[in-house]
């Protein structure tokens, strides 16, 4: 080792967000609920799908706010634990025979799992050298889908396809507005769960790790436990929107789930606002939406075009929606005082 | 024994490209503390105008060199124009900036140049080199080259005022600008210079990967490897690590049972970052301590 | 004689909050003049106005010439020195480097080579370790270093900000003295800021008090050290 060290006092890799502006007040709450259960009856079937769409990009999205939003923890690694959740999902459904909606909860676990166990090592690294690590898995998880040894339960190269659930109980409504209140509710449940987690011990936690680690250990934090712990919650939500993706979708294989998928989540959260949990889906609809306007416009340079929509992005709203929300808010309040 | 001699041979070789385009990388993680994502597209848009001079009937070294001097000022404008406004923005922020950058480049090479793969012209011949079956002319050429680029970025750090400029205001941009340095015009020139060795690794990997939109795809996520593995903050660890990635790639995909081309770069990787547990700075890297 | 430094009505902020509130001082050539005040006074804060590194509000003049506007690196090319609060040492980097980085402005080779054996005369400690990382040194020996690579700026206005922060005080004497000395013999005008008033009055001959952002005193350092009532009130010996 060498006599000289750089010492340096580390500046938060995440900016910090006030814990009550990580989401949103209760009447804007509201207003986005009934828009959320209420459009569904007024537009086709494709637009419904790509509701639905946003809504389980939305919870992966979150999912990865909780961890570099919440605990400061970057991850290019997200689609791995996607691919997990859709793969658990569609063999459970499909060689197993079990009802989709049970498939979820497992997904779920597991995935939980596999993210506490995958931070154990990650607990040693930090900023790029965790994001090299997360990527090697994004990187090596298509592959690893791939290998023949797994052929009989993954359906190698080819995937899986899974069939698309009716609505229960003779409801009169279509396979993909059922599909699309199901996964509705699911959100809103795990949305809740993650602002009260936020909120409790264990968010604050994150949170002073998030702020400063070393400063968090000294003040009795388990800076190890919330770590790997974050990571776990992190991949669980993730892995439950896998197997809502596999639903909705209704087919699963190896190159759905490449570095490409890790990419957009990791956009959808900037362009959302890091730290901002009600943004995560205004980043879905940007990850989902922005590529076909980008096609739209030119379709020999929609890459270009894309690129330049987000440097737009970046450049006005360096914060993402939070910023927008937040200047909103201020317009909002100047109105009403006139 | 010979196969394995063979194998880490043949592993030095590659290891080579790797090497250069980690050097690229270290170059501008020194001067703006981030990962360009985008280095590779960078360094594959310099291959393509290169390839375009000599279309156009410009010699080869002449048009290596007119594309060392546009690289080094594309660089800087990109700087400029693109990332300084981002400076004071978060980290993430800018990631996603290179993101950006990333599709822009690529696309515009595709309606460009096409998608077609293109042969490339190798200045160094491609015959085996020294009767070895396992290294080419071309290759002992690219080591020759990536090696001799380390010495004069070493010469040009250490001892020149520029040199020594452009690391005082990467260690401490404070005390740098309190000793009248332009910090900013530093990291500017930082990015020129990364931009350039960028294209030298571009031009020396397109002979062996052949030349189209995507090339550096695979190669830059080595060279990240490889930086990472040697220490971001050392460019002969650059080196170092560019030429064991080569090699630990080689070794694995010859002796790990099952391990077939496909999760030869998983399992580089795995190694990697199994190094970089053990000692998270990086084989010649700085160890960082951290206080409150 | 007009002043050489002069400062009007200085505002300096932190985000939102105000550290200088309408800051009034002058420095004549020369003079080696002491700052003094209580921690968060906004000693600091004024020495890094004066260098632009932190938003302000008001007029500086160096020379007749205003300085606002200017960026931090061209007011050190003015020949504005500023020796760093924790001295900023560049501690991956030899002694030589360091004092070389301090005249990276110069463009006279030959002088530059001559004032480094200049600062190893005035610091003989730092000839002894010129190829060490500079970052090996102990507190003392990194404030010498950092004395002396202001110094190779050949600067005609040198700012210290705490030079004794932390050393022993046999060193800070040393120091001291050192610093005395370059502020007569290369007429180097000095501006210190210190919380250790008693030695900084011995050494210079024009003091400022500051208090919570504005002048409460100035005068003769030797009026100032021998007025009891302030030195009860204000510097707490």
């Amino acid at each position: 080792m060498s006599a000289v060290e750089d010492v340096v006092t580390e500046a938060p890799a995440v900016e910090a967000v006030p814990k009550r502006s990580m989401t949103l007040g209760y009447g804007t709450s509201l207003v986005v609920l009934a828009a959320l259960i209420l459009t569904p009856l007024f537009v086709k079937n494709f637009i419904i799908f790509q509701m639905t769409q946003i809504l389980y990009f939305g919870l992966a999205v979150l999912a990865l706010n909780i961890l570099t939003g919440g605990s400061g923890q970057f991850s290019l690694g997200q689609s791995a634990f996607y691919a997990v959740g859709a793969y658990t999902s569609a063999i459970l459904m499909e060689h197993v025979g079990m009802n989709y909606a049970l498939t979820l909860p497992v997904a779920g676990a597991i995935c939980f799992g596999f993210g506490f166990l995958f931070g154990q090592p990650a607990l040693r690294l930090s900023g790029v050298y965790l994001a090299l690590a997360t990527f090697a898995l994004a990187v090596a998880m298509p592959q690893l889908l791939k290998l023949g040894y797994f052929e009989h339960w993954t359906g190698g190269v080819q995937g899986l396809v899974v069939t698309k659930p009716d609505a229960p109980f003779g409801l009169p409504m279509s396979q993909d507005m059922w599909l699309y209140y199901f996964t509705l509710a699911i959100t809103i449940a795990i949305y809740i769960f993650s602002v009260n987690l936020l909120k409790s011990r264990s968010g604050r936690a994150f949170m002073a790790i998030r702020d400063n680690e070393i400063a968090a250990s000294a003040m009795g934090v388990d800076v190890a436990l919330y770590k790997t712990l974050a990571f776990g919650v992190s991949a669980g939500i993730t892995g439950v929107a896998g197997g809502l993706g596999a639903i909705a979708v209704q087919f699963v294989a190896p190159d759905s789930f490449t570095i490409t998928l890790a990419i957009q989540l990791f956009l959808g959260m900037v362009v959302g606002g890091v730290g901002w949990l009600p943004g995560s889906i205004v980043g879905a609809a940007f990850i989902i939406f922005v590529p076909n306007i980008a096609e739209g416009i030119s379709k020999g340079l929609s890459g270009a075009v894309f690129g330049v929509l987000l440097f737009l992005v970046i450049f006005l709203v360096p914060h993402g929606a939070r910023q927008v929300a937040i200047v909103a808010q201020q317009l909002i309040g100047k109105l009403k005082k006139t | 024994m010979e196969l394995f001699i063979n194998q880490v041979l043949a592993g030095i070789a590659t290891g080579a490209i790797y090497a250069c385009m980690a050097l690229a990388v270290v170059m501008i993680y020194q001067a703006i503390d981030h990962l360009n994502f985008a280095q590779g597209e960078m360094a594959m848009f310099s291959t393509f105008i290169s390839w375009q001079l000599m279309q156009w009937g410009v010699p080869y070294w002449w048009a290596f060199l007119l594309t060392l001097a546009l690289s080094f000022a594309g660089g800087i404008a990109i700087e400029r124009l693109l990332f300084r406004p981002l400076a004071k923005a978060p980290i993430l922020t800018n990631v996603a900036g290179f993101i950006a950058l990333f599709a822009i480049i690529n696309s515009v090479a595709g309606l460009t140049w096409d998608f077609t793969i293109k042969q490339y012209p190798t200045p160094f011949g491609s015959s085996p080199f020294l009767g070895s079956q396992l290294i080419s002319t071309h290759q002992a050429g690219m080591i020759g080259v990536t090696v001799g680029l380390l010495i004069l970025l070493y010469l040009f750090f250490q001892f020149t005022r520029i040199g020594l400029a452009m690391r005082a205001a990467a260690s401490v941009p404070e005390s740098a600008r309190l000793v009248g340095i332009n910090t900013s015009w530093m990291i500017a020139l930082g990015w020129g210079m990364a931009a350039a060795i960028g294209s030298i690794a571009g031009m020396l990997i397109a002979p062996v990967v052949f030349l189209e939109p995507n090339m550096m795809g695979g190669v830059l996520i080595y060279g990240f490897a490889a930086a990472v593995l040697g220490g971001l903050t050392s460019p002969l660890g650059a080196v170092v690590g560019g030429f064991l990635v080569g090699v630990f790639e080689n070794l694995a995909g010859t002796y790990i049972p099952g391990v077939g081309n496909e999760l030869k770069l998983p399992i580089a990787l795995a190694l990697i970052i199994t190094v970089l547990v053990v000692k998270p700075a990086g084989l010649f890297g700085r160890p960082i301590v951290k206080r409150v | 004689m007009t002043a050489m430094l002069n400062v009007k009505d200085l505002r300096a902020y932190y985000g939102q909050v105000q550290a200088l509130h309408g800051l009034e001082f002058a420095l004549n050539e020369g003079s080696l003049t002491t700052l003094l005040g209580a921690n968060g006074a906004g000693k600091t804060t004024t020495l890094r106005a004066i260098c632009n590194m932190v938003r302000s509000t008001g007029a500086i003049e160096f020379d007749g010439a205003p300085l606002t506007g200017r960026s931090t690196e061209n007011i050190v090319r003015l020949g504005i020195a500023h020796v760093p609060q924790g001295r900023g040492t560049f501690t991956t980097m030899t002694v030589e480097e360091n004092l070389q980085l301090g005249a990276i402005t110069r463009k006279d080779k030959a002088g530059v080579v001559s004032d480094i054996e200049r600062m190893y005369d005035h610091f003989p400690v730092l000839k002894e370790r010129h190829t060490q990382q500079a970052g090996t040194l102990s507190g003392g020996e990194q404030q010498m270093l950092a004395v002396a690579r202001a110094l190779m700026l050949r600067p005609r206005l040198m700012l210290l900000d705490e030079p004794s922060f932390g050393l022993a005080p046999l060193i800070v004497r040393d120091l001291f003295k050192i610093l005395g000395k370059i502020n007569r013999e290369d007429k180097v005008t000095i501006l210190v800021v210190e919380q250790n008033a008693q030695l900084a009055l011995e050494l210079a001959d024009q003091a400022y008090v500051i208090e919570t952002g504005r002048i409460v005193m100035s005068g003769n350092a030797k009026e100032i050290a021998n007025n009891e009532d302030v030195r009860k009130s204000y510097l707490g010996y």
